[in-house]
């Protein structure tokens, strides 16, 4: 089951990028939006910046035990 | 079409609710009145209505253009699906403060002048507690009155404004404010407060979670939103709101990685998106305002359906911590509920055919057209983090999960009331709708609308960032779960207020007291020796005198002796000889 999920999700991986160098953006207000892929890229490296430096700071600061205010 | 304002069909409503005995009955009232508010909004033509004179000011119940009527439509839509999703309740109370809630919300929206609006504000706020308070646990209880400070806080600080707005302007109109003055300042704090904008969002990831199931549903619709309403009305193009729009939509998403408690992580989402909105008013631009009032169109109804969705798993589980809910095999037995679920958090994390596509993108494409390159990828990151908490982590914690093999079994797990699902259905099926046909939403927006969401290659892009989103949640998953912990935010001041204040009384006050009472007791017996025998004092002191130690406890051990008494009458009559004598030589002279 965790194996076909992995495939599907290489198969779209790859499908979306190369549907990104067919159908480029028309209008791009900004240089990246001409790079094919960088909603990608950004989509991932976002999602790891996000998590690791929200559990950073959770960890180093905001999270307490759950009765800090009781 | 009736010659009421919106507001007082709810009113009236709510206050019929009570005097009706039968359930059904009740249960018709309270779904009949969205419908005849509907009725009478699509009946309703632009202009202004009701009118009324009160003092030296014009107080306007009825403003009614396109801005105030993209708001009502999805205010009243949405009472409705509330309703569907509460008729279950047998708490009439609680129907009673959501209708009024609804009431003063539609009140706001249609207030032409600042002091109508100032009143349902109010109301708002006071009738909308109760849904924090009908949970009936101790920590709703405390929520509710912390919610309930700090709206009134919010209150003060908006009537400071109107009042300095009427004495310096004149008038109480409610249109756009010059930002420059003292008194918009004040106003805009105390809209900024009921948007949940930081620092002043605390209260919304406080009390929301802590609301009862079914009126948690009604708060996350109306509250923000009708403040986003008047952000947009009054402070449209505040490069201010640029900034603490797109901070927001990133500060919610933080907050989402860290929390635990299902709704609590909606709710700050909730301020993420309101980040969308307030950002849009910010931009100021006509795109940017379709795109603000679109979202806030699109937010109401997929929130209510992500509400609904993990309320429905408190009410059916009575669990609403994620570390309690994770490896249980939920999606087995509540699979319509997760389904439906889905589609909400398809929705706001802007998945193309859903209803967050096609208004997030037009926000974020007015932070483009306008050339705002640093917000646009603020916006984005935001998006991103959307997708991963709502879209993935919430479902996979709660219906999924990984299994550490000391779960317990959830015996009563089962779907919830099938008003429950209806509700969710409804709301499922308006987010699909407006998705697929975004025109009978963008034919409702303030300015005409020139936005096209699907072109292939934004498609392209957004399915781009959302699979790649799903494989960077794949790689961290592990790490995603919930973790048993709660996370300060900026309610921590005033939450600690009480204890500081506690250990302020117990400590140094206390000091002081106990200091003052020490000295004081000793005083007080010195006092009662004194006035016990006065003369002994005096004998003492005549003693001393002569170099004749005597102790108190001398004097007053010693048997009674008559002539001992005789001193003291003989001195009063000596003194009294004495002044006689003195006053009859002045009286002489």
């Amino acid at each position: 089951m965790v194996k076909k999920l992995k495939i599907i999700l290489y198969i779209s991986i790859a499908a979306t990028c190369i549907l990104g160098f067919l159908f480029p953006n028309q209008h791009p207000h900004f240089w990246w939006q001409k790079i094919p892929v960088f909603d990608a890229v950004f989509g991932f490296i976002g999602c790891v910046v996000i998590v690791l430096v929200s559990k950073w700071i959770g960890h180093g600061w905001l999270m307490k035990k759950e009765d800090y205010y009781d | 079409m009736i010659n009421l304002p919106p507001a007082f069909i709810y009113i009236i409503g709510a206050l019929l609710i009570p005097l009706i005995r039968i359930r059904i009955l009740k249960q018709a009232l309270v779904l009949m009145v969205p419908a005849i508010a509907f009725w009478n909004l699509i009946n309703m033509p632009h202009g202004v209505y009701w009118t009324y004179q009160f003092l030296d000011y014009e107080l306007i119940l009825g403003r009614v253009d396109k801005l105030s009527m993209v708001f009502a439509y999805v205010f009243v839509i949405m009472s409705f699906i509330g309703m569907v999703y509460a008729i279950h309740i047998k708490e009439y109370g609680q129907h009673v403060a959501a209708l009024l809630y609804v009431g003063c919300t539609l009140g706001v929206v249609f207030a032409g002048d600042m002091f109508t609006l100032f009143v349902f504000w109010e109301i708002m706020a006071i009738s909308s507690v109760f849904l924090v308070f009908y949970r009936k646990t101790k920590r709703s209880l405390e929520a509710g009155f912390r919610y309930i400070l700090v709206h009134l806080f919010g209150g003060c600080v908006l009537l400071c404004g109107i009042v300095i707005h009427a004495v310096t302007t004149g008038s109480l109109a409610f249109e756009l404010f010059d930002f420059g003055t003292l008194a918009a300042k004040f106003i805009l704090v105390g809209f900024l407060l009921n948007a949940a904008v930081p620092p002043f969002h605390a209260w919304l990831a406080d009390a929301y979670p802590e609301a009862t199931i079914t009126g948690a549903v009604f708060m996350t619709a109306f509250t923000t939103k009708s403040a986003v309403y008047v952000l947009l009305r009054g402070f449209p193009g505040t490069e201010l709101l640029v900034w603490l729009g797109a901070i927001m939509a990133l500060y919610g998403v933080v907050y989402a990685v860290l929390e635990n408690d299902i709704r609590r992580l909606l709710a700050y989402h909730i301020i993420s998106q309101v980040g969308y909105m307030v950002c849009g008013v910010g931009l100021g631009s006509e795109m940017a305002i379709n795109g603000a009032s679109a979202h806030a169109f699109c937010h109401i109804l997929y929130k209510a359906v992500l509400f609904m969705g993990m309320g429905a798993v408190v009410y059916v589980t009575g669990r609403s911590k994620m570390t309690d809910l994770q490896g249980r095999d939920l999606y087995k037995k509540m699979p319509i509920t997760l389904a439906l679920y889905m589609v909400g958090a398809f929705s706001i994390s802007a998945v193309p055919l859903f209803n967050g596509f096609v208004s997030k993108t037009m926000v974020v494409a007015a932070a483009g057209m306008l050339h705002r390159p640093s917000i646009e990828l603020m916006l984005h990151l935001a998006s991103i983090g959307t997708f991963l908490h709502t879209g993935l982590k919430l479902p996979w914690g709660v219906w999924f999960g990984v299994k550490k093999g000391d779960e317990d079994v959830i015996e009563d797990a089962k779907e919830p009331p099938f008003n429950m699902l209806l509700a969710m259905g409804i709301a499922a099926g308006l987010c699909t709708l407006t998705g697929v046909y975004p025109k009978i939403l963008y034919d409702l927006l303030p300015y005409p609308v020139d936005f096209h969401p699907y072109t292939v290659s934004s498609v392209v892009a957004m399915m781009q960032m959302l699979v790649l989103t799903l494989a960077a949640f794949w790689l961290y998953i592990d790490k995603l779960g919930g973790e048993p912990t709660v996370s300060l935010d900026t309610d921590w001041p005033y939450r600690m207020f009480g204890r500081v204040t506690l250990w302020f009384c117990n400590r140094p006050l206390n000091a002081i007291r106990s200091m003052g009472q020490d000295l004081l007791s000793k005083d007080v017996v010195s006092v009662g020796k004194i006035s016990k025998h006065p003369y002994l004092f005096l004998e003492m002191f005549w003693n001393s005198i002569k170099g004749k130690r005597v102790t108190y406890k001398e004097l007053i051990d010693r048997p009674y002796n008559e002539n001992s008494y005789r001193i003291p009458l003989g001195l009063s009559a000596c003194a009294a000889l004495i002044f006689l004598f003195l006053y009859a030589l002045i009286y002489m002279a």
